[in-house]
C-alpha cells in the first residue's frame, strides 16, 4: 500500500445523505476478478445523468469527495473502494461512514475523513462559490482545509489512531499480524474439540 | 461486573490485546462466495501465502448464478469467469466448495445454519454484510471486504476494535400475522440507517424469545440495515434444538460439552450495555417501505408520507429523492400502490418456514393479472424440502414462478432483475435505489405481504385476501 501523508486536489461536493454501496457500485460491476477496473461502475446510475456533479468539466480529475452523511451504508463489497480509487479519488469527506465502507477504507488506502456535519456543509458552501476549487486533507495533522485568508476553512477529521498510522507508514496488515503467529498457534492449541470443522 | 453476551464471545476469541491498536481476534468459521474472493486469493498467491486454516473455511457459489438452467453453463461470460475462478482458487488452496449443481449449494448464510456450522459462541465473517444473520444463533458474525477475507485466509484472524453494546428489548408478543421481518422494519425506520454504528446489538425479550431460529435469523439478518457491527440472540433451548442433529453439529459428549458451554452464554444479570432500545410487539403491524433506503417504512394501513412532514432537512430531501425515484405521491394509500413483481427469497427470507407461510397463504388462489411471483429457495436443501411437502405444486398451481436457490433477485447480480421502473414487492433486505436492476423499485415487504401482494397485485395482507 501506498504511503499517505496529505493530499490537496480538486473536490466534488456530493450533496446526498445514505450514498449506499449500490449507488456507489451497482452490483452488475461486481463481477472482475482484479482490483482495477471499477472506475466505469462508479456512480454509474446518476452518471447517465448530465448534470450528475461529476459530469461537470469543472470537476474533472478531481480526488476529493465530499458527501452527505452514511456514506457507504449497505453491502460489504470492497469494489466501491476500489471504485473510488481507480476513478482518482483518494479522499473521502462526510460526517458518518458505514462501518465496513470505513475499514475498508482504511485496508485498501483511501482516507474516509469523519468531520463534523456542519463543516461538511461550510465545505459544500465553499465549493459552491468556488467550482472546481481544491481541498486538502492532511493525515499528519488530521486537518481538512480550503480556501485562503480570513474565511479559509481548517477543522479536524477523525480517523482512528491504529488506522492512520497504518495509511502514514503504507502498512500490509497481512504482514504485521504474521509476526504474531506463534501467539495465534498458541491460542489454537486451547480451542475446544468440540468446534466445527468443515474437513474431517 | 458482569458481561454482556457480546462481550463474552468477544473475550473468548481475543488472540492478542495490546494498548492502541485493535484486538486481534480469531475466527471460528469463515464462509466464502464467489464475488467478494477472488483478489483476496490473488494477494495470497501474489505473496506465496497458504491459506492458515482450510478446514475452518467454507465456499459456496450464490450471488452470480442462474436459477434457471443450472445444469447447463453459465450464460454470462463474466458471471461464469467469478464462478470458475471461486472453483480453481477452492481446489488450488484445498477449500471445501459446494458449487452449482451440489446438493449444499445455496445461499451462504442459509448454508451455514443448515449444516450445523453455525453454532453458539462462534465468530464468523464472510465477504457479505448480511453475515450478522449468523448472530441468531449467539455467535457473533460480521460481514468484511475483501482485504479481509485475504488476512482471515493467510492468518484465521481479524484486527477489530472492539464495538460498543446495545441491546433491543422487544417487550411483548407479535400479533397473529406480524412476523419477524416486519419487527425489523419497524425498528429500522425508528432508528434510522445509522443508528446501530459502532454496536453490536443483543436482541431481547419476550418478542424475541418467542421466534424461531428462522425468525431470529430474518431479524439479524437486517442488522446491518440500521448499521449495526453485528446482531445477537442468546442461545436457548430453541437454539439447541435446532442444531442437535444437524451434519456437522457435535455429537455424543461434543453435543453435552457444547452445550454446557452454550448455556453460559446469556447477558449476566449485572452487565451494563452502552445503550438500549425498547419496543413493544403487541402494537406492531404489517410494515413497509416506501423509499430507497431500509430506514424509510411505514405501517402498510398507512399512507406515502409527505417530505414536509420530516422535521429533518436532510430527511425531507431524502424522502423527495425517494418518491420521485420510487415514482409514488404522498398521502396514497399504501395498499393502493400496484406492484409488477413479487420476490419471495433472499438470505432474509428463503428459508423452508418462508416458503411454508407463502405457501399456506396463496393455496388457492391465483397470482394476479399482470403481477408475477418468483419463489426462489435460499438453498438446493430447502428448494428439496419444499418439494417434498408440495409447496412447487402450490406455488406453480397459481401460477407462480418455481426456481433454483441463490441470491437471485435480492441484488440481480444473474439474469433475475427488474426493468426500469418496474415495481416489486421483495422478501429480501435492500431498497436502494437499482438495487435489484437499474431503475428499479423496490419495496421490502414480509413474507404474508409478500403472498398476499402477489394475489392481489397491489400491496396487500393476507387480511384483505378475505374480504
Amino acid at each position: 500500500m501506498e504511503k499517505f501523508s496529505s493530499h490537496t486536489g480538486v473536490a466534488v461536493p456530493l450533496k446526498r445523505s445514505n450514498v449506499d454501496t449500490d449507488q456507489i457500485i451497482p452490483a452488475v460491476y461486481l463481477k472482475r476478478v482484479t482490483r482495477s477496473g471499477f472506475e466505469d461502475g462508479l456512480f454509474s446510475a446518476w452518471r447517465s445523468d448530465p448534470e450528475f456533479v461529476l459530469n461537470q468539466p469543472q470537476y474533472e480529475g478531481a480526488s476529493v469527495l465530499v458527501a452527505g452523511p452514511d456514506f457507504g451504508t449497505g453491502s460489504s463489497r470492497e469494489h466501491a473502494v476500489w471504485a473510488l480509487q481507480n476513478y482518482g479519488f483518494k479522499a473521502v469527506i462526510s460526517a458518518r461512514f458505514a462501518d465496513i465502507f470505513r475499514g475498508n477504507s482504511g485496508k485498501a488506502g483511501l482516507v474516509a475523513a469523519q468531520v463534523d456535519e456542519k463543516v461538511v456543509q461550510r465545505i459544500w458552501d465553499y465549493l459552491d462559490e468556488h467550482p472546481g476549487a481544491t481541498v486538502t486533507v492532511d493525515l499528519e495533522s488530521r486537518t481538512v482545509s480550503a480556501g485562503e485568508g480570513p474565511d479559509a476553512i481548517v477543522d479536524s477529521f477523525d480517523i482512528d489512531d491504529y488506522t492512520r498510522w497504518r495509511l502514514l507508514e503504507g502498512l500490509d496488515d497481512v504482514g504485521i499480524t504474521l509476526g504474531h503467529a506463534d501467539v495465534i498457534s498458541s491460542f489454537e492449541s486451547t480451542r475446544p474439540s468440540w468446534k466445527p470443522v468443515t474437513q474431517h | 461486573m458482569g458481561k454482556t453476551l457480546a462481550e463474552k464471545v468477544w473475550d473468548e476469541h481475543v488472540v492478542r490485546s495490546a494498548e492502541g491498536e485493535p484486538d486481534l481476534l480469531y475466527i471460528d468459521l469463515h464462509l466464502i462466495h464467489e464475488v467478494t474472493s477472488p483478489q483476496a486469493f490473488d494477494g495470497l498467491r501474489l505473496a506465496g501465502r497458504q491459506v492458515r486454516r482450510p478446514d475452518l473455511t467454507l465456499a459456496t457459489e450464490d450471488h452470480n448464478v442462474p436459477t434457471i438452467d443450472w445444469d447447463k453453463p453459465i450464460a454470462d461470460p463474466v458471471s461464469k469467469t467469478q464462478v470458475d475462478t471461486l472453483r480453481k482458487n477452492a481446489a488450488e488452496f484445498g477449500v471445501r466448495l459446494h458449487p452449482l449443481g451440489d446438493i449444499e449449494q445455496g445461499i451462504v448464510h442459509v448454508v451455514g445454519p443448515q449444516l450445523g456450522l453455525t453454532q453458539p459462541g462462534m465468530t464468523i465473517v464472510c465477504g457479505d454484510s448480511h453475515t450478522s444473520t449468523h448472530g441468531a444463533f449467539g455467535a457473533i458474525a460480521f460481514g468484511i471486504g475483501t482485504s479481509e477475507v485475504e488476512h482471515v485466509l493467510a492468518t484465521q484472524t481479524l484486527m477489530q476494535a472492539k464495538p460498543k453494546t446495545m441491546a433491543v428489548t422487544v417487550n411483548g408478543s407479535l400479533p397473529a400475522g406480524v412476523t419477524a421481518k416486519d419487527l425489523v422494519l419497524t425498528l429500522i425506520t425508528h432508528t434510522g440507517t445509522g443508528g446501530g454504528q459502532g454496536y453490536i446489538v443483543e436482541y431481547r425479550g419476550q418478542a424475541i424469545e418467542e421466534l424461531s431460529m428462522e425468525g431470529r435469523m430474518t431479524v439479524c439478518n437486517m442488522s446491518i440495515e440500521w448499521g449495526a457491527k453485528a446482531g445477537m440472540i442468546a442461545p436457548d433451548q430453541t437454539t439447541f434444538d435446532y442444531i442437535e442433529g444437524k451434519p456437522e453439529a457435535p455429537k455424543g459428549a461434543d453435543w453435552d460439552a457444547a452445550v454446557a458451554h452454550w448455556k453460559t452464554l446469556v447477558t449476566d444479570p449485572d452487565a451494563t450495555f452502552d445503550e438500549e432500545i425498547v419496543l413493544d410487539a403487541s402494537t406492531m403491524t404489517p410494515f413497509v417501505t416506501w423509499g430507497t433506503n431500509p430506514g424509510q417504512g411505514a405501517p402498510l394501513g398507512g399512507v406515502v408520507p409527505t417530505p414536509s412532514d420530516f422535521e429533518e432537512e436532510s430527511d425531507r430531501i431524502a424522502a423527495e429523492k425517494a418518491l420521485e425515484y420510487m415514482g409514488l405521491e404522498a398521502g396514497t394509500p399504501l395498499r393502493d400502490v400496484k406492484v409488477d413483481t413479487v420476490f419471495v427469497g433472499s438470505c432474509t427470507n428463503g428459508r423452508i418456514e418462508d416458503l411454508r407461510l407463502a405457501a399456506e397463504i396463496i393455496k388457492g388462489h391465483k397470482v394476479a393479472d399482470g403481477t408475477r411471483l418468483l419463489v426462489v429457495p435460499g438453498s438446493v436443501r430447502v428448494r428439496i424440502q419444499a418439494m417434498e411437502e408440495g409447496l412447487d405444486k402450490i406455488f406453480t398451481d397459481a401460477g407462480a414462478e418455481w426456481r433454483g436457490a441463490g441470491c437471485s433477485m435480492c441484488l440481480g447480480m444473474n439474469p433475475d432483475q427488474l426493468a426500469p421502473q418496474e415495481r416489486s414487492a421483495s422478501t429480501s433486505n435492500r431498497n436502494f435505489e437499482g438495487r435489484q436492476g437499474k431503475g428499479g423499485r423496490t419495496h421490502l415487504v414480509s413474507i404474508p405481504v409478500a403472498a398476499a401482494t402477489a394475489v392481489r397485485g397491489t400491496l396487500s395482507s393476507p387480511a384483505d385476501l378475505e374480504v
